[in-house]
């Protein structure tokens, strides 16, 4: 990576894998059930805490020699929340359709862990390129686990994909249904986003030993 | 973190700063905006009663609006009148559309006369009356616009809402949903029923369109509720009127 020195890069590339934002510290579980049973949900979700994270990180670390200790998350919150408010706003604007669709995102965006998380544990004591880099780079890592929790949830739930037929019709009983294959309801409710993320989890720790605690 | 920071009269300082400053923000954001929003808001109204009456740019399974550039000249040409019930007075107002459903529920909690509107649109020489209608749903308001013929058998519907849950309660404005209640009779041997969004339904293709019952989608119980318990009691607002169209 040319544009980035290797210091830089492993801010975008650990939030990937070894510190996955979700299943290494632990932070976005509660979006990670609410909206995850579709996956255009979770792609809308994934996208807009991209955005409010990466500028969030910047504007936090901008002024992270000026903020009183002692009202720093107040300040925190007021500042994600802005963000969210006026992005609202100018989509309600400028592009109504897109802004309906993130309605119920906006609310969970300003509560979001993830965003919190990332501006006190990062952005407060850096400057503001690699806070911005840090915010991408646990913005994609939420994002991925977000995206492969809805992939499986839409999939084994509903049988579609972005809406689409793929494994054909319930009622026309064509495709997989003709085979006596039914959707799993459990994979619309909650605690099913829990058990998948808990998968994933499985999946990466025996994959890679060092994330195994004592 | 240097010291300065730290006292009592920089905090109180910097917290009355950053209130005024992002105040400021919110509010010149807010209402430079707000004639853009309004607009928006206005076709959005359009777009969803022309909905309801078929007049919309579907495909296959996806629900689509008419365009946002053409919505005026089909509201226009569709809706051949908008009218406002106050008991027993009918008036016709063509902003009828703009009338806040919300606004009047409140009132009529408060002992007002509520304002029921009603538009009514001709398409391929059928007549459809279309009522919005608003209610509950599991974490916010859901809200309907329902056009019936005049003997209150349903042609079409548009249902939306305001924080349902995604893939589940949300799922109330896909086509699936909202096509099923289309033939569905709101009446019942000559009173008032609705429609119950049944778990029990055991018609998964809906072709029982007098049993008063559409399928419930799964996991969202509290939102189908809702939306029964909306079209229960704010439907039967009108059933006044429809008994003078016979």
């Amino acid at each position: 990576m040319g544009l980035l020195s290797k210091k830089d890069a492993v801010l975008i590339t650990d939030p990937l894998l070894d510190n996955n934002p979700i299943t290494i510290q632990v932070l976005g579980i509660c979006s990670a059930l609410a909206i995850t049973a579709e996956l255009k949900a979770s792609i809308v979700m994934a996208v807009s805490v991209l955005f409010v994270l990466g500028i969030g990180n910047v504007v936090i670390s901008l002024m992270r020699n000026i903020i009183p200790s002692k009202i720093r998350i107040i300040v925190q919150l007021i500042v994600v929340a802005a963000l969210v408010i006026i992005v609202d706003q100018v989509l309600k604007a400028f592009a109504y359709e897109l802004s309906k669709t993130l309605s119920v995102f906006v609310g969970l965006i300003i509560t979001n862990c993830i965003i919190m998380g990332r501006f006190e544990a990062f952005a407060l004591g850096n400057g503001p390129w690699r806070s911005f880099l840090d915010g991408i780079g646990n913005a994609l890592g939420y994002g991925a686990i977000l995206i492969a929790v809805g992939f499986f949830r839409e999939l084994l739930g509903s049988g579609t994909l972005l809406g689409f037929k793929v494994l054909g019709d319930p009622i026309e009983l064509t495709g997989l249904y003709a085979f006596g294959y039914e959707n799993n309801g459990f994979m619309l409710l909650s605690p099913m986003a829990l058990i998948v993320v808990g998968i994933i989890i499985w999946i990466q720790r025996s994959r890679n030993k060092a994330l195994i605690e004592d | 973190m240097s010291k300065r920071t730290d006292s009592n009269g920089y905090t109180l300082l910097f917290a009355i700063g950053m209130v005024l400053i992002v105040g400021a923000l919110l509010a010149f954001t807010a209402s430079s905006l707000r004639p853009m929003i309004d607009a928006n808001k206005r076709i959005e109204k359009q777009q969803n009663i022309l909905y309801a009456m078929g007049v919309n740019d579907n495909d296959e399974s996806s629900a689509v609006f008419v365009s946002k550039d053409k919505v005026a000249g089909e509201f226009a040409k569709y809706i051949k009148k908008q009218l406002v019930i106050e008991g027993d007075k009918i008036t016709e107002n063509t902003e009828a559309y703009l009338i806040n459903v919300k606004k009047e529920q409140t009132a009529a909690k408060a002992g007002n006369v509520r304002k029921l509107p009603l538009f009514v649109g001709e398409k391929d020489g059928k007549t459809f009356y279309i009522a919005p209608i608003r209610g509950k749903g599991l974490w916010d308001a859901v809200w309907a616009y329902v056009a019936m013929d005049k003997n209150m058998v349903v042609q079409g519907a548009f249902f939306d809402h305001k924080g349902e849950t995604p893939g589940l309660g949300a799922n109330i404005k896909q086509r699936y949903f909202m096509d099923d209640f289309i033939g569905e009779d709101l009446m019942n041997n000559g009173s008032f029923k609705g429609i119950k969004v049944s778990k029990s339904n055991n018609d998964p293709k809906n072709e029982d369109k007098n049993d008063n019952e559409v399928d419930a989608i799964a996991g969202a119980t509290i939102t189908g509720d809702g939306v029964a318990a909306m079209i229960k009691s704010e439907l039967g607002l009108y059933v006044p009127y429809f008994k003078t169209l016979k």
